[in-house]
């Protein structure tokens, strides 16, 4: 051997010494050391919708931007099915280390009401909201009532003559209408739902006399709006829509309720809060930047951004108001 | 200032490119006997998702355009059939090709762009208005037309309705798996949470439409082709000539070719046997067809490319596919937020005349890169099988994944393939089972929403004029084939 001069017991003894030192040194770096080198690998971003929907366009422009603003690379992945409860799962179950962040969106505060699957707001550590689209009350151009209280009087004297409709049952518009209705005293059956496969053929049957309610976006309804077919007679937020600004809302009207479908961005429970405060820096430049804004107004999307306290706060109350909304529809099994 | 806004779209580097790798891809999968318009289409739409929208879509036109005209080359050169929509003129377009080879497809291939070209013009004009007046349909409406969407599958595509009938049945057993969109139950999932999401459309399309071609491939002994080599004549020699002599024919199946395309059910293959049968049924010299006629090939090459842009008709106005290629496009286009309907037309008018501007540009290329392919043709010919096959097998899984990044689709994919396979050889068609999963859940929907609105009064499914109109329409299709039968066996 070429370590000639060293007996067997002396070299065993120097090759723990070096291992300890390099496995004590890389363990003291790894716990001392701060802040942590962040991110070490790509950012995956997990979207529970299909490709080419408009939760996926969200975010793969959140992904581009921010790869362009930090250099960090990004993907983004589609877990498509089980009516988004595979996305979200996924998100909840993945590393906590920063590098997969969940899109969360509206559907989160229903699964377990729904029965779906067990994940709510309490598995995330949420980062920041995006987006905000409140409901509104569309009826057609035509329609006799001259604003929402009429709408709502109407419903309680005549129940079950009007037939509402938006998107599919104990979906974001079907807990709209149970919410307004029940707000303003009214029996939520009074006004029956019926389930459609979204906005835009809500939007058609409601032109064609199908029902007489739809309570989607206004941005949705937006270009039918303009067309003079439809009229907004109100809309479901604390104030009112900047690009629709003849349209009041419910609270203005003295119905004191508020709702929409919301996206953010979230990480797992366990990630530690110095992460979650990096991409909460480095997201908020995001949805500051021109682009987002143009994106944004482009495809007819309402901006919003609440930090992550605020937001956890948001998405607590949310999952319980959604709750008592489909205990008091019935929904809950 | 609208159409600005589409040519400005249609115009953009990223499409052109992309509309011409997408023919020489179709010229390529045309070419191929075996590899059909309809297999090429399930193995790219995958790709298109994570496209913008008009360079996706404009793919899946483009190539579709060229490989119903490349159809025809192998017909030309091996007797053969590239796509099913060339088996009409197989025979004729053999009988002319052991003389001339190269000039009867360059009649073909100009008479293919012709065809292609009144079929995009008629959409263009068309598919807005029928648009407009689809405003006033409500779900009732939208019932009887997806029942009578259905109802043509069976009749239409089968040669006997009993088998059309399974096909129907099958597809409908296939589309009830998951939650069921109005009342939120869930059906046939055995507990599996993949399969609460249903079926995923795409990867059901690659197993139904490429699986059992491979397996067909597979299974069939070698075949060495004698290929027809070209012979030293200028590919656009008759054409002047032969365009003078079959205009009224060019027009007429043009015409048939357009509308048989936008029937549901019917595609490039059946408007292309249609337009041979009624050429040859008012044709001057009948005893030529069968032999090398150039009028029955003519007939039959503008029928098929004319179906392909008519079968958008129904598939951007209704939602109802007019032939399989745009059955899988719908499932793109909803993929891309882009729901058919006078929604569509309302709110994204520019993308959708960048569409039409695509089919005319789509058309236009396919005589220069059809040119080009008519020179090689030998050489595409001579692509060997065995590495071909596997190739577009491991495309299959690829693209079975990609779709949702799912393994389950890809399990999803394989078994509908074996499942095709057998019902390729019981002669179960399969056209019918993709329109019934596509047509049959918004049968069910549009017939419970419809209940619910009216209270569960039935009445309601003829308490408009429109509605009465397509239920008419419907039960009259019912009764056709017994209409049919009866003529027939009064015949023999």
């Amino acid at each position: 051997m070429f370590t000639s001069g060293i007996s067997k017991t002396t070299s065993i003894i120097i090759a723990i010494l070096i291992v300890a030192v390099v496995v004590g040194g890389l363990y003291y770096y790894s716990t001392v050391t701060a802040p942590p080198k962040f991110p070490t690998k790509p950012i995956t971003f997990i979207v529970s919708w299909a490709a080419g929907g408009g939760t996926d366009r969200t975010a793969r422009m959140i992904a581009a931007l921010l790869e362009n603003m930090t250099g960090w690379k990004t993907v983004v992945e589609n877990r498509v099915g089980g009516g988004g409860t595979i996305g979200h799962l996924a998100m909840a179950t993945a590393p906590p280390d920063g590098h997969t962040i969940g899109v969360i969106t509206f559907e989160l505060s229903t699964f377990v009401w729904m029965g779906l699957a067990n994940v709510s707001y309490k598995d995330f550590k949420p980062i920041l909201l995006y987006n905000k689209d409140a409901a509104a009350i569309i009826v057609r151009a035509d329609a006799p009532w001259k604003d929402a209280i009429e709408l709502t009087n109407y419903i309680k004297a005549n129940p079950g003559k009007l037939k509402a409709s938006g998107t599919a049952k104990g979906g974001v518009w079907d807990i709209a209408r149970i919410g307004w209705l029940k707000t303003a005293g009214v029996d939520p059956n009074a006004l029956p739902w019926v389930p459609s496969t979204g906005a835009a053929p809500c939007l058609q049957d409601l032109i064609a006399g199908g029902v007489d309610i739809c309570t989607c976006s206004l941005p949705e309804a937006g270009p039918l709006i303009e067309a003079g077919k439809v009229k907004a007679l109100a809309v479901m937020d604390d104030k009112r829509n900047p690009a629709f600004p003849n349209v009041p809302t419910l609270k203005e009207l003295g119905i004191n309720w508020s709702f929409g479908t919301w996206r953010g961005l979230a990480v797992p429970k366990g990630t530690p809060d110095d992460i979650v405060k990096i991409l909460h820096d480095a997201l908020k430049k995001v949805i500051d930047s021109p682009q987002w804004k143009e994106f944004m107004d482009k495809n007819g999307f309402g901006m919003a951004y609440l930090p992550p306290d605020e937001f956890a706060k948001f998405l607590e109350n949310d999952f319980k108001t959604v709750g008592e909304l489909l205990k008091a529809a019935g929904y809950v099994q | 200032m609208s159409l600005y806004d589409a040519l400005q779209l249609a115009l953009q580097p990223n499409v052109i490119f992309a509309v011409i790798i997408a023919e020489f891809f179709g010229v390529f999968i045309g070419a191929m006997p075996g590899l059909t318009a309809t297999m090429a289409t399930a193995l790219l739409v995958p790709f298109t998702y994570f496209m913008d929208p008009l360079a996706g879509i404009s793919m899946i036109i483009a190539m579709a355009t060229v490989a119903i005209f490349s159809g025809d080359i192998p017909a030309v050169l091996l007797k053969i059939p590239g796509t099913p929509a060339s088996a009409a003129q197989t025979i004729d377009a053999y009988q002319l090709g052991r003389r001339k080879p190269a000039s009867t497809l360059g009649v073909d291939l100009v008479c293919s762009a012709l065809g292609g070209l009144t079929g995009s013009l008629i959409l263009m004009f068309s598919a807005p208005a029928l648009a407009e007046f689809t405003s006033n349909f409500s779900t009732v409406e939208y019932f009887w037309l997806t029942l009578w969407g259905l109802s043509m599958a069976i009749v239409i595509s089968a040669e006997e309705p009993i088998k059309g009938v399974l096909g129907v049945v099958i597809g409908f057993l296939i589309a009830s798996i998951g939650i069921e969109p109005v009342y939120g139950y869930v059906r046939f999932t055995f507990g599996s949470v993949e399969l609460l999401n249903g079926i995923s459309f795409i990867p059901a399309m690659i197993g139904f439409f490429a699986i059992p071609e491979l397996l067909r491939q597979i299974s069939r002994p070698h075949e060495r082709y004698s290929i027809q080599l070209l012979k030293g004549e200028k590919v656009f020699d008759l054409v002047v000539v032969a365009l003078k002599k079959f205009k009224t024919v060019i027009v007429r199946s043009a015409l048939i070719g357009t509308f048989i395309g936008a029937l549901p059910g019917a595609g490039a293959d059946i408007a292309a046997w249609t337009s041979y049968g009624v050429a040859k049924r008012v044709s001057k010299k009948p005893e030529e067809y069968g032999k090398g006629s150039l009028e029955g090939v003519v007939a039959a090459t503008t029928a098929n490319n004319a179906a392909i842009s008519g079968a958008w008709i129904p598939t951007l106005v209704f939602g109802i596919p007019g032939d399989s290629i745009t059955a899988i496009a719908l499932g793109a286009l909803m993929a891309h937020g882009l729901r058919p309907g006078p929604m569509l037309f309302e709110r994204y008018g520019s993308l959708i005349t960048a569409f039409f501007i695509i089919f005319i540009i789509a058309n236009l290329l396919m005589i220069l890169i059809g040119y080009l392919a008519i020179k090689l043709s030998t050489n595409i010919l001579r692509v060997p099988r065995n590495i071909l096959v596997p190739v577009i097998a491991v495309f299959c899984v690829i693209g079975a994944y990609a779709v949702n990044n799912s393994i389950f689709d890809v399990w999803v994919m394989l078994v509908l393939g074996i499942l095709g396979y057998f019902m390729g050889r019981l002669g179960i068609p399969i056209p019918s089972v993709v329109l019934a999963i596509i047509l049959g859940p918004m049968v069910e929907f549009n017939f419970i929403t419809s209940l619910i609105k009216s209270d569960l009064n039935p009445i309601v499914f003829v308490s408009r004029p429109i509605a009465i109109g397509l239920a008419i329409l419907t039960i009259f299709t019912w009764v056709l084939p017994f209409i049919r039968v009866r003529r027939i066996r009064r015949s023999t």
